[in-house]
């Protein structure tokens, strides 16, 4: 059987998990803890990478680590349940097992943006994508420049990581602003699309970074709010989480123009998926 | 006077107002007030005449639709930077919505018949505000419509038959 650190080298075959630990995030919306049964480690990933997650019996399914890349003990993910898979391992306990391959994919780019303004815009469970970046930035935070972190989320129920965006939002050195798309009286933020926050955020647009990640609906008007706002194609990066099978670059499942999500994403620069970001159906 | 020397910098730091002509900017400072709003007051009510409008220099204000039965419906925010209503430029000037301060608001607040009557008299100046109201219209139309498509809603409630 393969061990952990071997994961990756044998990408096809998933490596058996023990789960550390289950968090209920928000009704539909978990996190798992997962660390290797055979106790090999340490684990090291990108920020933005994924991972196959296989809940034995039921089937695999992509899943972005949304942990701190600086904890190698164990892997964090967060997922929403939407069927049959997501919803099945929700019901998981510690020290049940999960299978995983990976971690596959491309990665923020988090090098890149030393010595820029970041800009993180974030929609619903895209925040759990993102928060690896987020960890390394506030880790390495006097490399970077202005750090601006926009979240939007369906109603106040649905913020994801709450006590975290607070928390961030406390910092001197980072921006926080969230937004949601309805509520009612008792709710004193903001109201409204996620992409209204852009113009009150304030980053020196020939100097930043955009990382983005969210429903595509979400991230194609982000684009547009981010290059009205003067950022150029090359520096804007989005996650795209297009349903994938193998992970390899081999089903051509998740195949759209001439790239695979799973290969060379799930992370790319927007000019490179410019002409084809619109098209829905593959 | 001094006031209004402080409205008149006020409109031309506005980006509303960016590359308005003098005269006309002067115009403008001749219709406007500043007006201060308590946390939790309301600013208009919905279905009365749109006779201000109002761009806001320190807080945030709630735009709510009351559904009987209801709790108050929050359809959009607005805060610093951003102008308050735009019924006062389209017939019939009528209020939307409610709006309602979420925190002590002060705002800039300009008296919509006297800026009608102004730009009834001066075309040049109606031209220059439809044309900077018309895109605020468009986004939050734009935004509204956004908001309906529900992008973070749950697949499970947009199965495809
Ligand atoms: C690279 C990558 C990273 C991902 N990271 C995460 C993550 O961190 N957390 C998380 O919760 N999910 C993530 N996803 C999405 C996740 O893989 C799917 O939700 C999952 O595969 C659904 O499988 P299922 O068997 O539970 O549901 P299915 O029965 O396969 O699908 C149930 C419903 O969800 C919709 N759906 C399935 N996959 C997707 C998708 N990729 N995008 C949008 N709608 C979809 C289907 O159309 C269907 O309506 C990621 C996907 C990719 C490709």
């Amino acid at each position: 059987m393969p061990t952990a650190a071997a994961a990756t080298l044998e990408p096809m075959t998933p490596v058996p998990f023990r789960v550390l630990g289950m968090r209920k995030e928000l009704p539909d919306t978990y996190t798992l803890d997962l660390a290797p049964a055979d106790g090999d480690g340490p684990l090291h990933f990108a920020p933005g990478q994924f991972n196959m997650l296989y809940h034995f019996g039921v089937g695999e399914i992509p899943i972005s680590i949304s942990g701190d890349p600086a904890a190698t003990d164990r892997l964090t993910h967060t997922i929403r349940s939407v069927g049959a898979v997501s919803r099945g391992m929700g019901t998981l306990k510690a020290g049940d097992m999960v299978g995983v391959r990976g971690p596959f994919g491309s990665a923020w780019p988090v090098d890149e943006a030393r010595g820029r303004d970041v800009v993180i815009v974030c929609g619903g469970i895209g925040l759990a994508p993102l928060r690896p970046a987020i960890y390394h930035i506030l880790a390495n935070r006097p490399s970077y420049g202005r750090l601006v972190i926009l979240y939007g989320a369906r109603s106040p129920r649905d913020i994801l990581f709450r006590r975290e965006l607070e928390r961030w939002g406390g910092r001197l050195d980072t921006y926080v602003d969230a937004t949601v798309d309805r509520a009612t009286g008792e709710w004193s933020g903001n109201v409204g699309v996620v992409t209204n926050l852009i113009r009150h955020s304030g980053f020196d647009p020939v100097d930043t970074i955009a990382m983005v990640c969210g429903p595509e609906t979400m991230m194609q008007y982000t684009v547009e709010a981010l290059r009205d706002r003067g950022l150029d194609n090359t520096r804007i990066y989005l996650s795209m989480e297009r349903n994938m099978k193998c992970a390899v670059g081999f089903c051509g499942r998740c195949q759209f123009g001439g790239a695979f999500v799973c290969r060379d994403g799930p992370v790319f620069r927007f000019d490179r998926i410019a002409p084809i970001f619109r098209v829905w159906e593959f | 006077m001094v006031q209004v020397e402080g409205l008149e910098r006020l409109l031309l730091e506005h980006p509303l107002f960016e590359g308005m002509a003098d005269e006309h900017r002067d115009l403008i400072a001749g219709c406007a007030a500043n007006a201060v709003f308590e946390a939790g007051r309301y600013v208009y009510r919905q279905g009365g005449p749109a006779d201000r409008f109002y761009l806001i220099r320190h807080g945030s204000v709630a735009l709510e639709v009351h559904v009987p039965g209801r709790e108050p419906f929050i359809v959009e925010t607005l805060r610093e930077g951003d102008v308050l209503g735009w019924g006062w430029i389209l017939p019939p000037f009528r209020l939307n919505f409610d709006a309602r301060a979420l925190q002590l608001m002060r705002a800039v607040s300009i008296d919509a018949a006297c800026l009608r009557g102004k730009m009834d008299e001066d075309h040049e100046l109606g031209y220059q505000l439809y044309r900077r109201f018309m895109p605020v219209i468009a986004d939050r139309l734009a935004a509204s419509r956004l908001q309906i498509v529900d992008m973070y809603g749950h697949p499970d409630d947009y199965v495809r038959t």
